[in-house]
C-alpha cells in the first residue's frame, strides 16, 4: 500500500514534448513510473519518447486509460490545464508549474470540488513518489528507499533532505507529497495527513511547513484529534523577517501572521513530536518510533 | 508588486469609486500650481512611497497656501520616509499627492480585500474603525471587522455589499453609493489580479457622500504578464537595491542583518539553513535561493550579491544536486570564487549524487573552501570560522 500513485499509476503528460517535460517525463519513465503518453496541442500523432502524443487529453485518455497526470506547462495555461485534466476524467493531478496567479488557483479549487472526486497536488512542487513504482515529478528518486514513513511537505530541496535523512536511518518512506509552496495548493497538509492516516503501510508521518498562512496550525488541530500514527514536524522559517517573500508565493509573514514560532506553538498545544533543527528530522522520527517501541 | 497611492486611486476610479481629488507633483512648482488646480483653502501633501503609516511619520501634511504646499513638497522631496513599515533606512520621496481637503468628517471606515488561504476565497473585511491600523482592530476588537466571503463561481453580489452597507450604519442613498463602491472593488480586485486591497479610510464626508482618502494596492506578480498596464507602473525606486539586482538575475535574495552570507538550492531548504545558522549560534545575512540549476554564472551572480553586504564574514553553501551531479555543482563553485576573488571563508555542503567527489575537488581546489558533511556540520563550521 502506498498513498494516490502506485506501480499501476498511468500517467500523462501536460506539456509533454517542452524542455522540461520532456527532461523529466525520461526521469520518471527511467525510475520505472508508466507514462503512457503525453498532450501537446497541434503535435497529436507525433512519438515522443516512444510514447503517442495527442492533441487533447480527452483523447489521451480514451487512448491510454491513464488515470494521473503531470504538468508542464508555462504558468499561463496551468488553468486550462487543470480543466482540461478533470473534464477528461483525470483522478490525480500533479502541477509542477511555478508562478501560477492565485486567482487562477481559486478557480481551479473552485472548478475541482464541483467536479468531486479529483485530486490535485501542487502547483509549485516537486509533485509525489512511492518510492520503487512510481514518481510523478521531479524529485531525484534514487535518495528513496521504500519503507514506513509518510512525508509532507511544502518545499521541494527541504523534503528531500527529510527523505535523505530518513533513508539514511533504514525507515524509508511509503509515499512522499510535495505539496507546493503556494498560497493555495491543491491537496494541504490536512489532505494529506488523512491519506497517510489511512493508509495501513504508513506506520508514521513526517511534516514540513513553512512560514505562511495557517495550514500547519490547521494541520495541528487535526492531528491532536484524527491522527493516531505519530506525527515529527519542522517549520521553516524561524528567522524570516516579516513581511518579505521567502522565495515561495506563499512563504510570507503577512499582518504578523504565520510566523515559525505560532506554527512550533501550534506543535506544541497539540503535543506533537517536533524539531527545530532541519537536521534531525530523520533522527526526531527514530528517537519517537523507538519511544513507542515501534523502531 | 506594489502600487502608490496616485496609482491605486486612478485605477480605482475607473472602476467608478469616489475618489479623493488629487494631482501628482515631482516639484515644489508643480506642488503649488497643483494647489492652485483644486482650488480649496486647504489641501493635503501626501508623501508617494510604498509603506504605511505616512502621517505619523511626517509623509502627510495639511497645507493652506500655493507656497506652503511648494515649501512642505520641498522639505519631502528627496528625503527617505521611515515609518513602522519600512526598515531603518526607510522608503525615497520621488513625489508627492497633492489632494484636495476631505474635512470635515462624518466617519472614518475601512474597506480592505485579500485572498484569504483558509477560505480559498476572496475576502472582503469592512470595519467602522477606519483611519487607524486595521490589524491593531482585527486584535483588539475583531467583532468590529465585518467578513464577506466571494465565491468565485458567481462572484460578489448586490446583497453581500449591502449587507455591509446596513452594518456599517450607513444611511439612505448612501446604502447605494457603497454597494456600487463595493462591487466596483472586486471587480477591479478580480480583473487586475490584486493580492492586496485596501481603503483606509472610506470617508463619510460632512455631505453624506463616500470618498476613498487612502488606497493601496498590491498586485499578485505571478500574474503581471497579463497586465501591461500595471506592469509600467513598477517603482524600482522603492524596492531593495540587492533584491532588485538578485530578481534581474532570477535569484531570489533578501537582505538579513547577520553576518553569514547564505547560498542555497530551494526556498525552503535556504530558510532551514538561515534557522539552523541561528540555532548553531550564527546571524544569517541573507535569504538566497540560486534555484535548481546551480550553474557556474548562477553562483558568480549569487556570490556578487552576498558579497556586496559589508557585514558578510563567512559564506555557507547549502546544495542539494538531486538531479544534477555535486562534482559539477563543485567546478561550478570553485570557478565563481577564483572569478569573484571570494575572500571570506567558505563552508560547502554538497548532498546527493557524487557528493564525495564534489568534496574531494573543493578540498583539493587550493581555495579557502571547507566542505561540510551534512547540514549540522555545515552550521557549525560556518558558525566557528566566522567567530573565528
Amino acid at each position: 500500500m502506498s498513498v494516490l500513485v502506485n506501480k499501476d499509476t498511468k500517467v500523462l503528460v501536460q506539456g509533454f514534448t517542452g524542455k522540461n517535460g520532456t527532461f523529466h517525463a525520461e526521469q520518471c519513465m527511467a525510475y520505472g513510473t508508466k507514462i503512457v503518453g503525453g498532450v501537446t496541442p497541434g503535435k497529436g500523432g507525433a512519438t515522443h519518447l516512444s510514447r503517442p502524443v495527442f492533441n487533447t487529453m480527452n483523447e489521451a485518455v480514451k487512448n491510454t486509460g491513464a488515470n494521473a497526470s503531470v504538468i508542464f506547462v508555462p504558468a499561463p495555461f496551468v488553468l486550462d490545464s487543470i480543466v482540461e485534466a478533470v473534464d477528461a476524467g483525470i483522478e490525480l493531478i500533479v502541477c509542477i508549474t511555478e508562478g501560477v496567479p492565485t486567482l487562477d488557483m481559486l478557480k481551479a479549487k473552485r472548478y475541482i470540488e464541483t467536479v468531486g472526486g479529483v485530486t490535485l497536488i501542487g502547483p509549485n512542487c516537486p509533485g509525489i513518489i512511492t518510492p520503487g513504482e512510481c514518481k510523478i515529478g521531479i524529485m531525484p528518486g534514487h535518495i528513496h528507499r521504500r519503507g514506513k514513513i509518510g512525508i509532507i511537505s511544502r518545499s521541494g530541496t527541504l523534503t528531500y533532505e527529510a527523505v535523505a535523512q530518513t533513508t539514511k536511518l533504514g525507515l524509508g518512506q511509503t509515499t512522499c507529497i510535495g505539496i507546493g509552496g503556494d498560497p493555495i495548493p491543491g491537496l494541504n497538509h490536512v489532505g494529506a495527513l488523512k491519506l497517510f492516516q489511512n493508509d495501513p503501510e504508513t506506520e508514521a508521518i513526517v511534516m514540513i511547513g513553512e512560514i505562511g498562512g495557517t495550514a500547519e496550525e490547521e494541520a495541528a488541530e487535526f492531528i491532536q484529534s484524527e491522527v493516531k500514527k505519530p506525527v515529527v514536524g519542522y517549520i521553516a522559517g524561524v528567522t524570516a523577517p516579516k513581511g518579505k517573500r521567502m522565495g515561495h508565493a506563499g512563504a510570507i509573514i503577512s499582518g504578523g501572521k504565520g510566523t515559525a514560532e505560532e506554527k512550533f506553538r501550534a506543535f506544541e498545544k497539540a503535543g506533537m513530536a517536533y524539531t527545530r533543527s532541519p537536521a534531525e528530522i530523520g533522527s526526531t522520527m527514530l528517537e519517537l518510533l523507538k519511544s513507542k517501541g515501534m523502531a | 508588486m506594489n502600487l502608490h497611492e496616485y496609482q491605486a486611486k486612478a485605477l480605482l476610479a475607473k472602476y467608478g469609486l469616489p475618489v479623493q481629488q488629487g494631482v501628482l507633483a515631482a516639484s515644489p512648482e508643480e506642488a503649488a500650481a497643483a494647489f492652485d488646480k483644486l482650488g480649496g483653502k486647504f489641501a493635503v501633501i501626501k508623501a508617494q512611497v510604498h509603506a504605511g503609516g505616512r502621517g505619523k511619520a511626517g509623509g502627510v501634511k495639511v497645507v493652506k497656501s500655493r507656497e506652503e504646499a511648494a515649501e512642505v513638497t520641498k522639505s519631502l522631496l528627496g528625503t527617505r520616509l521611515v515609518t513602522y513599515q519600512t526598515d531603518a533606512l526607510g522608503q525615497p520621496v520621488n513625489s508627492v499627492l497633492v489632494c484636495e481637503d476631505m474635512y470635515p468628517v462624518e466617519r472614518e471606515l475601512y474597506l480592505g480585500a485579500v485572498v484569504d488561504r483558509g477560505s480559498r476565497r476572496v475576502t472582503f473585511m469592512a470595519s467602522t474603525e477606519g483611519g487607524v491600523e486595521i490589524e491593531k482592530v482585527a486584535e483588539e476588537t475583531p467583532e468590529k471587522i465585518l467578513k464577506v466571503t466571494v465565491d468565485p463561481l458567481v462572484g460578489m453580489q448586490p446583497c453581500q455589499a449591502r449587507e455591509v452597507a446596513f452594518a456599517l450604519n450607513l444611511k439612505g442613498e448612501q446604502i447605494g453609493a457603497f454597494t456600487k463602491l463595493m462591487l466596483g472593488a472586486y471587480q477591479a480586485f478580480v480583473e487586475n489580479d490584486f493580492a492586496l486591497f485596501e481603503i483606509n479610510p472610506l470617508a463619510v464626508r460632512a455631505s453624506g457622500e463616500l470618498a476613498c482618502v487612502d488606497a493601496k494596492i498590491g498586485i499578485d506578480s505571478n500574474a503581471l504578464y497579463r497586465h501591461a498596464d500595471l506592469a509600467c507602473q513598477r517603482d524600482k525606486s522603492q524596492e531593495n537595491e540587492r533584491e532588485l539586482k538578485a530578481s534581474e538575475f532570477d535569484l531570489n535574495y533578501v537582505a538579513l542583518e547577520g553576518n553569514i552570507g547564505c547560498m542555497v538550492n530551494g526556498a525552503g531548504l535556504a530558510m532551514a539553513t538561515m534557522d539552523i545558522i541561528k540555532l548553531y549560534g550564527g546571524q544569517p545575512a541573507n535569504f538566497l535561493d540560486v534555484g535548481g540549476g546551480a550553474t557556474k554564472e548562477r553562483v558568480i551572480e549569487a556570490f556578487k550579491l552576498i558579497l556586496a553586504d559589508p557585514s558578510v564574514e563567512g559564506v555557507l553553501i547549502n546544495i542539494f544536486g538531486g538531479i544534477v551531479r555535486c562534482d559539477m555543482i563543485a567546478e561550478a563553485i570553485i570557478a565563481a570564487v577564483k572569478e569573484v576573488h571570494v575572500t571570506v571563508p567558505v563552508v560547502v555542503r554538497l548532498e546527493g549524487n557524487n557528493a564525495e567527489l564534489g568534496a574531494k575537488l573543493l578540498s583539493e581546489s587550493g581555495l579557502k573552501l571547507t566542505p561540510a558533511d551534512g547540514l549540522a556540520d555545515a552550521a557549525a563550521k560556518i558558525v566557528a570560522a566566522v567567530k573565528a
